[in-house]
């Protein structure tokens, strides 16, 4: 029998891929990329996208510390462990200054131990858990986006001026939903001791049975409903929901539904008067803004997503992280990330030294059909840094930090 | 009352959905005993080809079903290209290799519906003139569920009738009962394969095409309703039509009310009901024992052999230059290759009861994933130390295998593949949904090795040697009575038990003991990555494990190893140099080994050098 | 002269079909007991009654006064009884010499065994029994490339693993060349007689059954009609009605 023959056949194919490596071209500083690009393709290419426009502008104006950046990208598969392989490989072989990317929550906090562990800079730009910059938040990870707190604040907010009184939840049964039920109800609570939450509904992720989930809510006679599903989960659930009526003279609430990610794929089955956390990109008048999306909509022939502002302002972020640091050194960068402040189309973005969280904001505001497609109206944009807990809080949610 | 009628109803109407999607898949396996793992992937090119007809002719009523079934079409022609194109050609191969064919269309498929459609999800358009909803009792019900519940009962009777009324059906029926007294008959089989392949690839994309008014087409959706279909089809027993829809109504219903009484426990139920028919029924509701028969032309492997002089020299030559490496290569591949030999033991040890113990495992990823999680957990809460935990994983994971391992062992065949893949979807939907205590798909952070193994180069060489010591275990273990014994039972239990031999408890220590290594494996890897995520116990890993062993040739032992480390580095390589397409790349090389090496990238070679007289 | 085993009253039955009707006899120690009967007239499932295989609906089996009823074939096989088939069953990936020391392995409990490899043990033992039937020269060969007579007697020698007081052998000569079969059970003869050894064994060809067999038993359509020594059951009018109708060659 020829054993081991093949196998060493393997092993020198790794092997071999050694000599391939790391090239490390002089003028230029390597920005790595990791993101869920054939898992969902429809939240990260727009992503990809934005970042693109960003290098392409900040490398226009001469780059950074007289180096060019340059975007590598990797795709981890939607498998947190591929993406800690993809960073140890960007750092090692590709020899990247720092990570930033990923969509998923929990790849998000995969990358965060890493770059905890190996003393390497990430910059979260998607993902929403509340632990990545808290219970599991470190020195080496910060994050762009509001997150799932945040997100929630500013809907309870908006409702805790309304009279519904009794709330039900839907969300996928995993962490983000868990997470995003927990904040709404605690700061709801909060600021309305009055209002109970009669039903819970946690359908599987992706393989929601929305018929009988709407069902289930419509049971428990809520006087609004706070929803979490997204993709196609959210599709259902509003079909079955405008069907059987769940929506009718109730308060809705959908976390990230405005995104277009969400609404638009809904067509003309987005849903009407929906309280929304979301993206209207068409009614932005600021001028950095439309400035943005002009840009975007000429390189790309396509019109901007939330990703493609996060993916944007994510380069921003790294160019003026490098910038102040003077280094790629990644002690400075960190020691330069934290309180940094840069200006983006969406307004000004700060990174709180406190933990590490960015104060980029949100827009909320109400769905509403026109022409045949969702849209947000009676929106406004809300600055991140009102929707985090006291310091105090933040400090007792960030342990050790 | 209107409520849970109401309800019913709802409930219906997914069964029906569920229904669709099986029905197919059950016909496929009856007949040419092919998990056609590509099943969702025709039901999602269904969804598509109808949401792309029906979105640009927008016809009315009576057009929108013609698109439906146009598309269904479609997809039946697509079957009959995967069906002769692919599978034909590797039915001699080992049982189960088609598996991996279809898992290879899986890939393709998927790449090539983003290059069509692109990746936005696509909302269905409703139904012309099922648009609305009715009131019953109080309440509304959409009026497409009731089309569904129409439907399901609807094609069951037409299938009913064309399997009862037809020469071709009753041909058909007696195939599944016994595929080779179909053949002895004189049957065209090629055409009888080729057709049912159709029929079912069909139904698949009817069942996808239909569901379009109640959601849409997104690119997920293969792998999302695979799952589901496996699991009515064996509850309803393999092969059996009427037993495909009666799971999908009593899944349907329980789902339905499952959510009222237990809503955050979805997953769990419905495998739980799986495995509790398989205890119950072995076969299903309505399907028939399996006739114990090997896949003819399928030779026993030779005899064992130790390894000659030149394999030992070469063996020792690898080993002497993985020790090197760390000399003159860079951290990542110190990665990769730690990966490697994470995976060879995984590979190996899975190896273990499918190829000596017989026994196709399609869940091995739960004893994996309980070392995994075992060790994340012990040192997490209880903050063990490093060495501990990497002794008491292959414990938890034996203790494991060991429960299931009791329950599985008692089927054998098809039936133990689907209960074993059960219980580890049982094990995954804990550690998924049981948010307080694994935190679920957050997952377990900060599980680093000790600080003398912190280095990558230390941690390098501590995996090396203890996946080649376990390797060695497993590999001299086949070469002592418990091995032989344990092949002994697989060869011929007729034979074994008129020995002495108590087949099944051999077989379920064999189970325990290969559970033990896959339960390291997976501790090797939580302290390698520093984390552990519910994936570790989901589908793909088992699925991987089983690409591995059969890759590299499940009638040797250095297969799964080379099977394993080609997999490996193959994945990474195309992953990191191709983002975009590197899954269908991927899938077609897959394809092109599974028909050019039937036998496996090792058993080819060894075939090369035997002597002819051993050839099977 | 002692009894080794006793089958007493068994039935049994296949949906409406009666196998085996009320079937008794007895096996002495030291005999060979030839079961012969038609096709389909329930040979094979007599024996599959007897070794566990299929439980009796009704009737009784003793072996040495121990109820074997209800028994697993491994444990009847524990208790001395041993078994070939009609179709061989043989270990396929295996070498001859390794499916005798199976056997072996079984008999002297070393089933879970994970310190000693297989090639040290046993090795003499099993090449004895090998020696015996004459299979040494193919010791080394897979048993799935073996002509099907050689398979038979590796049947056999593997079932002298466990120091049988008893064998039953389903047609042990079927598929053989006449030679081959005079020769095969003459050998078994040879064995039975030297280790005491008892064989109750079904048979097709007549030269076999009647130049080896001490006595015969007769079954048809799962009833026992006729036994006795070979000359009487020869000599038995029912019994060459059944074969003569059977068109089966019946005169020796
Ligand atoms: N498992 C079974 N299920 C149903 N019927 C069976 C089964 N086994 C045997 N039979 C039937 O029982 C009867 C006796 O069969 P058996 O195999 O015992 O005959 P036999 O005497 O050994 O025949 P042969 O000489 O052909 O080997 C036959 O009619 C057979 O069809
Ligand atoms: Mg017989």
């Amino acid at each position: 029998m020829r054993k081991i023959i093949s196998l060493a056949a393997g092993i020198s194919t790794a092997v071999a891929m050694t000599a391939t490596g790391s090239v490390f071209a002089a003028g230029t500083i390597k920005i790595g990329d990791i993101n869920s690009y054939t898992r969902l393709p429809g939240h990260t290419v727009p992503y990809k996208k934005g970042a693109q426009l960003a290098i392409e502008e900040i490398n226009a104006k001469g780059g950074v510390l007289g180096k060019k950046l340059e975007l590598i990208s990797r795709d981890d598969n939607g498998k947190p462990g591929d993406a800690v392989k993809k960073a140890e490989e960007l750092f090692t072989r590709e020899g990247v200054a720092l990570i930033s990317g990923s969509l998923f929550s929990h790849i998000g906090l995969a990358l965060t131990a890493y770059a905890g562990q190996k003393k390497k800079l990430y910059l979260a730009a998607e993902p929403l858990s509340d632990a990545l910059v808290w219970a599991k938040g470190n020195r080496y990870t910060f994050r762009l986006r509001p997150s799932t707190y945040m997100q929630a604040a500013m809907l309870a907010e908006e409702v805790a001026k309304l009279p519904a009184k009794r709330w039900a939840t839907i969300a996928p049964n995993y962490a983000y939903g868990k997470d995003a039920v927990k904040a709404f109800k605690e700061v709801l609570k909060a600021k309305r001791p009055d209002v109970t939450f009669v039903t819970e509904q946690w359908p599987a992720l992706f393989k929601i049975d929305a018929g009988a989930e709407v069902q289930a809510l419509l049971r428990a006679k809520p006087d609004g409903v706070y929803n979490v599903t997204f993709g196609p989960d959210l599709a259902k659930f509003v079909r079955e929901g405008k069907l059987r009526g769940l929506f009718k003279g109730r308060t809705i609430l959908g976390l990230l539904t405005g995104e277009p990610e969400y609404l638009d794929p809904l067509k003309g089955e987005a849903p009407e008067g929906w309280i929304v956390t979301g993206y209207p990109w068409y009614a932005i008048t600021d001028p950095a803004h439309k400035a943005f999306v002009a840009a975007y909509q000429k390189k790309w022939n396509d019109y901007p997503r939330i990703g493609s502002i996060v993916g944007y302002n994510a380069m921003l972020s790294v160019a003026a992280v490098i910038k102040k640091a003077g280094s790629t050194d990644t002690e400075k960068m960190v020691n330069a990330m934290e309180g940094l402040n840069l200006d983006t189309p969406s307004g000004k973005v700060h990174f709180r030294k406190i933990d590490h969280q960015s104060t980029m904001g949100a827009w909320v505001g109400k769905t509403k059909l026109k022409d045949g497609k969702g849209m947000m109206v009676d929106w406004k944009f809300l600055d991140g840094k009102n929707y985090l807990p006291s310091d105090a809080e933040v400090m007792k949610r960030r342990p050790g930090k | 009352m209107g409520f849970y009628f109401i309800q019913f109803l709802t409930g219906l109407a997914s069964a029906s959905s569920l229904f669709l999607i099986a029905a197919g898949m059950s016909i496929i396996f009856g007949v040419t005993r092919i998990l056609n793992f590509a099943h969702g992937s025709l039901y999602m090119l269904g969804a598509y080809i109808s949401y792309w007809l029906v979105t640009t002719l927008t016809p009315g009523p009576l057009g929108f079903w013609l698109a439906v079934l146009a598309a269904a079409t479609v997809v039946g022609l697509v079957g009959i290209v995967i069906e002769t194109g692919l599978l034909r050609r590797i039915y001699q191969a080992p049982e189960l290799f088609q598996l991996i064919a279809t898992f290879g269309v899986i890939l393709i498929i998927s790449d090539i519906t983003r290059f069509i459609w692109g990746e936005t999800d696509l909302v269905g358009p409703r139904a012309p003139g099922l648009d609305g909803a009715i009131e019953i009792f109080g309440h509304s019900l959409p009026e497409y569920d009731i089309a569904m519940i129409v439907l399901g009962p609807l094609v069951l009777g037409i299938i009913w009738l064309i399997f009862h009324r037809t020469r071709w059906g009753t041909l058909v029926r007696a195939a599944t009962q016994d595929r080779e007294m179909v053949g002895a008959l004189g049957v065209n089989q090629a055409f009888l394969f080729t057709s049912v392949f159709f029929l079912g690839a069909f139904l698949a994309g009817l069942g996808g095409a239909a569901q379009i008014p109640k959601g849409g087409a997104d690119l997920l959706m293969d792998l999302n309703v695979i799952a589901e279909a496996f699991v009515i089809v064996v509850i309803g027993g393999m092969g059996s039509i009427l037993g495909a829809f009666l799971a999908a109504v009593i899944i349907g219903e329980l789902n339905a009310f499952g959510i009222l009484v237990f809503p955050q426990m979805t997953l769990v139920l419905m495998f739980a009901v799986m495995a509790i028919v398989l205890l119950v029924r072995p076969w299903g509701l309505l399907g028939r024992p399996e006739a114990v028969s090997r896949a003819p032309g399928e030779a026993p492997e030779p005899p064992l052999q130790r390894a000659d002089k030149a394999v030992r020299c070469l063996f020792t030559a690898t080993i002497l230059l993985l020790l090197l490496v760390p000399l003159f290569s860079s951290d990542f591949i110190l990665v990769i290759l730690i990966d490697i030999f994470i995976f060879v033991l995984f590979a190996v040890s899975l190896h273990f009861i499918m190829g000596p113990g017989g026994l196709v495992s399609f869940g091995h990823a739960a004893y994996y994933g309980l070392g995994a999680y075992g060790t994340a957990l012990l040192v997490h809460y209880l903050g063990t130390p490093m060495e501990f935990a990497l002794i008491a994983a292959p414990i938890i994971a034996a203790i494991g295998a060991l429960v299931f391992g009791w329950f599985s062992v008692r089927l054998s065949g098809v039936y133990f593949a689907m209960l074993t893949l059960a219980f580890a979807q049982i094990t995954w939907s804990v550690v998924f949904q049981w948010n307080d205590f694994t935190y679920g798909d957050d997952g377990i952070l900060n599980i680093w090795p000790s600080a003398w193994l912190s280095s990558k180069t230390a941690y390098y060489y501590f995996a090396l040697i203890l996946s080649l010591v376990c390797v060695y275990i497993l590999r001299r273990t086949l070469f002592t009575p418990f091995g032989y014994i344990t092949r002994a039972g697989r060869d011929s239990p007729l034979r074994a038990d008129a020995i002495g031999i108590n087949v099944q408890r051999q077989q379920w220590l064999a189970f325990i003991f290969a559970g033990a290594f896959a339960g390291l494996a997976g501790s090797i890897y939580v302290f390698s990555k520093g984390s552990v995520f519910p994936d570790q116990v989901a589908i793909p890993q088992s699925i991987d494990g089983l690409m591995m062993v059969l890759l590299g040739g499940v009638k040797t032992l250095t297969g799964p190893i080379v099977g394993a480390a080609a997999f490996t580095a193959l994945t990474d390589w195309l992953s990191s140099n191709e983002v975009w397409f590197w899954r269908s790349i991927l899938g077609a090389i897959i394809l092109a080994l599974v028909i050019l090496f039937p036998q496996g990238i090792v058993g080819f070679v060894r075939d090369k050098f035997r002597p002819p007289e051993e050839r099977g | 002269m002692s009894t080794v085993l006793i089958a007493n009253g068994l039935k049994k039955s296949f949906g409406g079909v009666k196998a085996v009707d009320d079937v008794s006899f007895e096996v002495e120690a030291g005999h060979l007991l030839a079961m012969i009967g038609p096709n389909g007239a329930g040979k094979t499932t007599c024996f599959n009654l007897l070794n566990g295989q299929l439980k009796p609906d009704e009737g009784s089996v003793t072996l040495e006064g121990q109820q074997l009823v209800g028994l697993t074939p491994r444990q009847i096989w524990r208790l001395g009884v041993g078994r070939t088939f009609q179709i061989t069953a043989t270990f396929g990936s295996m070498t001859v010499l390794e499916n005798v020391q199976m056997a072996l392995l079984s008999h002297n409990q070393k089933n879970m065994a994970i310190r000693a490899v297989v090639s040290n043990l046993y090795v003499d033992e099993a090449m004895a029994l090998l020696e015996r039937v004459g299979m040494v020269e193919q010791s080394g060969r897979a048993c799935s490339i073996l002509a099907y007579g050689d398979l038979k007697r590796v049947e056999l020698a593997v079932a002298l693993g466990n120091e049988p007081r008893l064998l039953l052998m389903d047609e042990p000569t079927a598929g053989m060349a006449p030679r081959e079969r005079i020769e095969l059970m003459e050998l078994t003869a040879e064995i039975v007689r030297e280790r005491n050894i008892s064989v109750l064994f079904t048979e097709h060809d007549m030269d076999v059954v009647f130049g080896h067999a001490d006595e015969v038993i007769v079954l048809n359509r799962g009833q026992l009609i006729a036994k006795g020594a070979p000359d009487d059951v020869r000599n038995d009018a029912q019994v060459q009605e059944i074969y003569l109708g059977s068109g089966s060659t019946f005169a020796a």
